[in-house]
């Protein structure tokens, strides 16, 4: 039995063993119903070997829903935990625990896919164009961000959790002070999870730039896309950083090297710079298409074309390029002397000018609109207050002398939860609003929607609030409890009461899908928000092939123009239309890679040379197969359209 | 599948096209993953505790053959590539193979030279200089390793299949990764070892 017992949990609690049989009894679920609704073949045709973007896209969705849900449970967890000083709820451990995978979780696996089911719904199909370039490709990204993921939420029953932050620093995350496997997870879910996502970077690159509709130039692209195309070439240089970090961390862990251990010339520091100058560029990468996605909402709600195309474009290119040189104001405690802090300083204050440019610009596309309030609207609305208060207590943090005061305080959490929850969540929340008539051929119900946008962004506010106060008045980050002298008691009890707010916000949500899916009406138009670009130039749901016709394109805003001004947008007649063969070898490489993963985070070699073996076999099939996909018909085609009302 | 006449064979398709651009931008993620090896190994350069330096454990001998052996089957993959666009798949088979050749006498040497290291007490865990060493030159031998491989399932797939948009493609794109892992060895030549001998 000695060979098992590395997979039992280090510091196993009460809670733990109910996850433990929940996760075994949902399992058991799942399988027990699809084989009683006889749902397998359907599953593995029309989605587990699918290489549609739009299938892919909603595969995403439903994975960042998912993994909301996990983060939000640690979430809770935490300010439950600080929410009256000396509460015994959770011990230092599971505290630790639980704000290290809470951040990883929310970050890597519900940020990142949310963006990336946007990106992959609505890109190819505002570019009029049938696919990625890569489809197959796309699939294997997905897979293996999904197995990443997978291979993180694991973990806390199996081995033990990762535990030294989700930044986790070395000598801390090193074998010294980390025994159990929980860093090991860390450092090969995100690696897994990490080559989907550059895959993904490479991918859509290559689809924005060479597969656009005819008359579409770059300068013509809408500005999701736009915002698309500067994210994934900030992926393509910020996520091979990664790949090396977390290489070198795992040498570090199982093949006992020096790189960020204190002894034999290895420096801890590296890994903290390495981390950064990826976790900085990052954070644009989650930001940026939150911003694509509110020009979209605000220009269509405001009936306005979008203020400052141009400077809109300009300054998510200077974004992206300050966002590679601005890592250190995440240590300016740690020592680099005055001269390197002072340059970081300016460089991290600089980008709150393009930022404030793009502000601006949704102000003034505001500014003698005809406003519409709906529920993307209503998010974008009140992300626009929230998220410059977030965005002003940046400044405050970049200033590096004023740093030391709030470094590593609750003022800090309060300041990225404050940007990146109304930067981010509200704007994915308002894309799924937006999108959903266009994923699933119906409207979200609005009031209960609007209900909840109002929910969510008080509850932002009420949360994270407080945390400013407290963390000026010195309560520290990361700590699992303090001392009724503090005084810190009463913030972190409205804190708590804002976490609730936001998982009553969050069920509303799901209130809302249920409730809409089973009554709101089917009946609705192509184009039900009255929108701007190509996406809503085509049916709801979207048909496999996305246009019958390429359309032709004329300006930024060409289906707005197809319908006030007369062009153009359909020319020519049917033609048979070339798509991709569905295919089962991502699902299997992603199944393989998770073995992999799964057996490298416990050092069991065989498993792993076999694995790797698998891995390389699936790529030497693709290699040596031939599939030169398939044609849909003139026939086909004639049917589909008439059959959604063409 | 539309071919256009007027370009170069690896060129002639839409897919094809679209293909050597994601293939371009690959390599930008791959020079930004050697660079950040390279950012790590100049600054660990120095922290070589209590174990050996550079100029310690370098050797001339088996550095000017890697070398010489690597920019040559650069050439001779620059070669293939030519003959394909004039049509000639023998020669183009004949300088793919002496190619693969050459990669694999640099990973022989390579292979020897790593065993020397860790003979002359240089091994992965002895310092972070070691290992930075270790990792760098170990992840540029990972590619050639599998550049041979994948360069030899072309050859298979030219030799099976003939010249056709997609064979051509596949070779031009190898060929590609193989000049990069060139540049990389030169930089790994001009900054890890001449640098380390000085």
């Amino acid at each position: 039995m000695d060979y098992f017992d590395r997979f039992a949990v280090p510091h196993p609690s009460p809670a733990i063993y109910v996850s433990m049989v929940a996760i075994g009894l949902t399992v058991i679920a799942i399988i027990a119903g699809l084989t009683y609704f006889k749902k397998w073949g359907y599953l593995w045709r029309e989605w587990l070997t699918t290489v549609d973007h739009k299938r892919i896209g909603i595969m995403y969705l439903i994975s960042a829903l998912l993994m909301l849900f996990r983060g939000g449970a640690d979430a809770i967890m935490m300010r439950a935990q600080l929410a009256v000083p000396e509460n015994t709820l959770l011990d230092a451990q599971h505290y630790n625990e639980i704000f290290t995978t809470h951040g990883i979780v929310m970050i890597i696996f519900m940020a990142m896919p949310f963006i990336m089911a946007f990106m992959n719904f609505v890109v190819p199909l505002q570019i009029g164009a049938r696919d990625v370039a890569f489809p197959r490709l796309n699939a294997l990204s997905f897979w293996l961000f999904f197995m990443g993921a997978m291979l993180l939420n694991i973990s806390f029953v199996v081995g033990g959790s990762p535990d030294a932050g989700w930044t986790s620093y070395f000598p801390l995350a090193g074998n010294e002070f980390s025994e159990s496997v929980g860093t090991n997870y860390y450092m090969l879910a995100l690696q897994i999870a990490g080559l989907g996502t550059l895959m993904t970077g490479i991918n859509f690159i290559t689809t924005i730039l060479k597969m656009r509709a005819p008359g579409m130039t770059l300068m013509k692209m809408p500005m999701f896309t736009w915002s698309a195309l500067v994210t994934n070439a900030i992926i393509v240089f910020a996520f091979p950083v990664l790949t090396v970090a977390l290489l070198m961390g795992t040498m570090d862990r199982l093949f006992a090297t020096n790189f960020f251990t204190t002894a034999n010339g290895g420096m801890d520091m590296l890994w903290a710079n390495f981390f950064w100058v990826w976790g900085h560029p990052e954070v644009y990468i989650l930001i940026l298409p939150a911003f694509g996605i509110y020009s979209e909402i605000i220009s269509t709600f405001s009936r306005r074309n979008l203020y400052g195309y141009k400077s809109m474009v300009g300054s998510m290119v200077i974004i992206s390029l300050l966002s590679f040189l601005v890592w250190t104001h995440h240590f300016f405690t740690m020592g680099q002397g005055a001269l390197t802090n002072s340059i970081f300083s300016i460089t991290t204050m600089a980008i709150a000018v393009p930022t404030g440019v793009k502000i601006f610009n949704w102000l003034f596309t505001l500014w003698k609109g005809k406003i519409v309030i709906t529920t993307p609207m209503l998010y974008s609305l009140l992300f626009i207050p929230i998220f410059t208060i977030g965005g002003v207590t940046g400044v405050m943090l970049g200033m590096s002398a004023a740093d030391y005061q709030y470094h590593n305080t609750m003022f800090l959490v309060a300041h990225f939860h404050m940007v990146i929850i109304p930067g981010v969540v509200f704007a994915m929340l308002a894309a799924l609003h937006y999108y959903w008539p266009k994923m699933f051929g119906f409207k979200l119900n609005e009031k209960i929607g609007k209900v909840g946008a109002w929910v969510i962004s008080m509850s932002t506010l009420l949360a994270f609030m407080p945390m400013f106060f407290s963390g000026l008045d010195g309560q520290a980050r990361r700590m699992y409890t303090y001392s009724e002298s503090t005084g810190f008691g009463f913030l972190n009890m409205l804190s708590f009461i804002g976490a609730i707010g936001f998982a009553i916000g969050f069920c509303l949500i799901v209130y809302n899908i249920y409730y809409s899916t089973r009554y709101a009406s089917r009946d609705i138009s192509s184009d039900p928000w009255d929108a701007r670009s190509l996406e809503w130039a085509t049916h709801s749901p979207v048909p496999e092939y996305n246009f019958a016709i390429t359309p032709q394109v004329n300006s930024a805003e060409a289906f707005w123009d197809a319908k006030k001004h007369g062009h153009e947008l359909f020319t020519g007649e049917y033609e048979k239309i070339h798509m991709p063969n569905n295919s089962g070898v991502p699902f299997i490489m992603g199944c393989i890679f998770f073995a992999w993963g799964f057996s490298f985070i416990f050092g069991m070699w065989i498993p792993v040379i076999i694995s790797t073996i698998g891995i390389f076999a699936c790529m030497a099939l693709r290699s040596f197969e031939k599939d030169h996909g398939r044609y849909i018909s003139v026939n086909e085609i004639k049917k589909t359209e008439t059959s959604r009302g063409a | 599948m539309k071919i256009d006449n007027s370009l170069p064979l690896e060129y002639s398709t839409g897919q094809n096209q679209i293909n050597i651009l994601g293939f371009w931008i690959f390599i930008g993620a791959e020079i930004m993953l050697f660079g950040t090896l390279f950012a790590a190994y100049f600054t660990l350069v120095d922290r070589t505790g209590n174990g050996p330096t550079g100029a310690d454990i370098f050797e001339i001998a088996p550095l000017l053959i890697e070398t010489f052996v690597l920019l040559t089957s650069s050439f001779t993959i620059g070669l293939a590539i030519h003959a394909m666009r004039l049509g000639k798949q023998k020669a183009m088979m004949t300088f793919f193979g002496i190619t693969l050749l050459l990669g694999l006498v640099f990973l022989s040497v390579e292979i020897f030279e790593f065993n020397h290291f860790y003979h002359v007490g240089a091994g992965l865990q002895t310092s972070a200089f070691t290992a930075i060493l270790l990792t760098t030159l170990g992840t540029h031998g990972a590619h050639v390793t599998f550049g041979l491989f994948w360069g030899l399932s072309i050859v298979l797939q030219v030799r099976k299949r003939g010249l056709t948009p997609e064979t051509a493609n596949k070779s031009f794109i190898f060929s590609l990764y193989w000049h990069f892992l060139d540049v990389v060895w030169i930089f790994i030549f001009s900054f890890i070892y001449l640098k380390g001998l000085m």
